[in-house]
């Protein structure tokens, strides 16, 4: 009976609030926009008993989903998000990698501290972090003033509301993400393994890619995941950072909703998002279960 | 050490230059006379004293803080019962769809779970405001709270429980005196986690909130999108002024519990 209690509770919370919300997503997004409180129809009416149930359900249509292929805006949006979070996942790693590196093989009474210095952003405010951009990048920000001072550049260059901005901001946000997988899987390394690696003739780099770069793998994995996977949906970074250009399907169904306040298709966007996010999640538990696995 | 390299040395300095210097960079900003936050004009406190006199800024933090408390304490209950759940229930009916509507949240898009939240809201006809926040805020971090315990609880060792309820310990009082004490540490840094992901959300309490309620958040955001202000970057100093401290007395905390937990079992060991 407690056990029972146990269960229930967590278990009807979830369903109550995480599960019938997107039923009534996926149902809002098969019905139509309509000018009505709320703005779109059919409403199931229980009161007309089974004639109103069958005809709430032939009044549903996956319409939203045919304009949806129709508007070279979303498909365009879907496919920019992809791109967008698959280049900032790249550069994160570029720019992650040597920073778990270095953190791995720096003295171990160092270690503690670095650790806590690459979780401390974390902590901070989302939000606040990518607005820090917004001063630097900007046409008179502190990056061109400074670019202009040491005569590198003679007219200031524009990245605020552009793609690179964007791309820099999710770097920025999202690298604490690459690096820990990575040093985590980096510090479980034995090192003597690198020293028989040389003993034996390789050179230092040829053992990195012998030896490190196979070991760290699976951090890397989980790393890029967990700089993809909540990417492709961000809002807050191409809203501040990117400009009219930049298209990401966060940012359109939020204006779907908010500005156009077409329900049905903002819901039909996020059903598809959804679908697109299904397979690098599973591929993703794939991963953690088989690192699960290996470490018995 | 040997490995120590000049390279080594080198990504490092520059990897958390790059993560530290835009901070610095907003602090320093925060003390500049000028409007424009492009141009040093000399130290003040200016902006300071004008965010603790912005009436509506100092509503929408109290609003922020209280949303975050009741959350993220209802989160922790509700997550360390579900990561009971997950690691000591064993099957029953429908544990793969608890799982995953536990793992689910994590990954979700902001923007999704504030639109599924919002549309919920709206078919059951419930005003929105704080209540509805809460409500939304909670359902996501119990997910993170529940990830937290249940990584503690699976490296517990069951047998101590066992022994509490062989002693004649009742299921919950094994939990209160035995479990609980264990899992603690996890507990706390759930309710933490959960607490800071409440005060930094933005999207979910957008979509969830109405006329009645502004979260901190919710008011950065409508003054950032307009452009750079000396205000949000002195509230932004704050922000970070706080969370440092935070993390670092946590940090300290911790490190000083483990040196006492390492002489205790020293002192034991002498003894034996």
């Amino acid at each position: 009976m407690r056990r029972l209690g146990l269960i229930l509770v967590p278990y009807l919370w979830l369903l109550a609030l995480f599960l019938v919300p997107f039923v009534i997503v996926f149902k809002i997004s098969l019905s139509d926009l309509a000018m009505a409180i709320p703005p779109y129809t059919p409403n199931l009416d229980l009161t007309e008993g089974w004639a109103g149930l069958v005809s709430f359900f032939r009044e549903l249509d996956f319409e939203n989903y045919v304009w949806l292929t129709e508007d070279a805006l979303y498909w365009k949006a879907y496919l920019s998000s992809l791109k967008i979070a698959l280049i900032s996942t790249a550069l994160t790693l570029l720019v992650g990698y040597p920073i778990a590196y270095g953190m791995a093989r720096a003295p171990e009474e160092w270690r503690p501290m670095l650790l806590m210095l690459v979780i401390l952003p974390f902590w901070t405010s989302f939000l606040i972090r990518v607005y820090a951009w917004m001063g630097i990048l900007a046409k008179e920000g502190v990056l061109n003033q400074f670019l202009l001072w040491t005569g590198l550049i003679s007219e200031p260059l524009i990245i605020l509301n552009t793609n690179l901005a964007v791309y820099i901001g999710i770097v920025y946000t999202y690298l604490p993400f690459m690096i820990l997988p990575i040093y985590a899987s980096l510090e479980r390394m034995d090192e003597s393994l690198l020293e028989a690696a040389e003993d034996l003739g390789c050179s230092r780099l040829s053992a990195f890619w012998l030896i490190t770069a196979p070991l760290s793998k699976q951090g890397v994995i989980a790393g890029s995941f967990l700089v993809f996977i909540p990417t492709i949906g961000e809002f807050v970074i191409p809203s501040l950072l990117g400009g009219s250009k930049t298209l990401m399907i966060g940012k359109v169904l939020w204006d779907e909703f908010f500005s156009n306040r077409d329900w049905p298709v903002a819901s039909a966007v996020a059903v598809i998002l959804l679908l697109i996010l299904i397979i690098p999640i599973i591929l993703f538990q794939r991963n953690e279960q088989k690192q699960r696995e290996a470490d018995g | 050490m040997r490995r120590f390299s000049w390279f080594n040395a080198t990504s490092l300095t520059l990897g958390f230059a790059f993560l530290y210097v835009p901070m610095i960079i907003l602090i320093v900003y925060s003390f500049n006379k000028s409007k424009l936050v492009t141009v040093w004009a000399g130290f003040s406190t200016h902006w300071y004293g004008e965010l603790l006199s912005n009436q509506s800024m100092l509503d929408a933090a109290w609003v922020t803080v209280k949303v975050a408390v009741v959350s993220s304490s209802i989160a922790t209950i509700l997550g360390t019962m579900a990561a009971y759940v997950i690691v000591r229930a064993g099957r029953f009916h429908g544990r793969t769809l608890f799982s995953g509507m536990i793992y689910a949240p994590l990954v979700m898009p902001e923007v999704i779970t504030g639109l599924s939240l919002l549309l919920l809201f709206i078919g059951l006809n419930v005003d929105r405001g704080v209540m509805t926040i809460v409500l939304a805020h909670t359902t996501f971090s119990m997910c993170y709270v529940s990830v937290v315990v249940s990584s503690r609880l699976v490296s517990f060792d069951q047998s101590l429980e066992e022994a509490a309820l062989d002693l004649g310990c009742s299921p919950f009082q094994a939990f209160r005196l035995v479990t609980l004490p264990i899992i603690a540490p996890a507990v706390i840094s759930g309710w933490l986690l959960a607490f800071t992901l409440s005060l930094d959300d933005l999207v979910i309490a957008s979509f969830t909130s109405g006329p009645a309620a502004t979260t901190l958040p919710m008011k950065i955001w409508s003054s950032v999108r307009l452009g750079v202000s000396p205000e949000i970057n002195a509230l932004s100093t704050i922000m970070i002024a706080l969370v440092t401290v935070g993390v670092i007395s946590a940090s300290l905390i911790n490190k000083h519990q483990a040196v006492r937990k390492k002489r205790e079992e020293q002192a034991a060991e002498r003894q034996l």
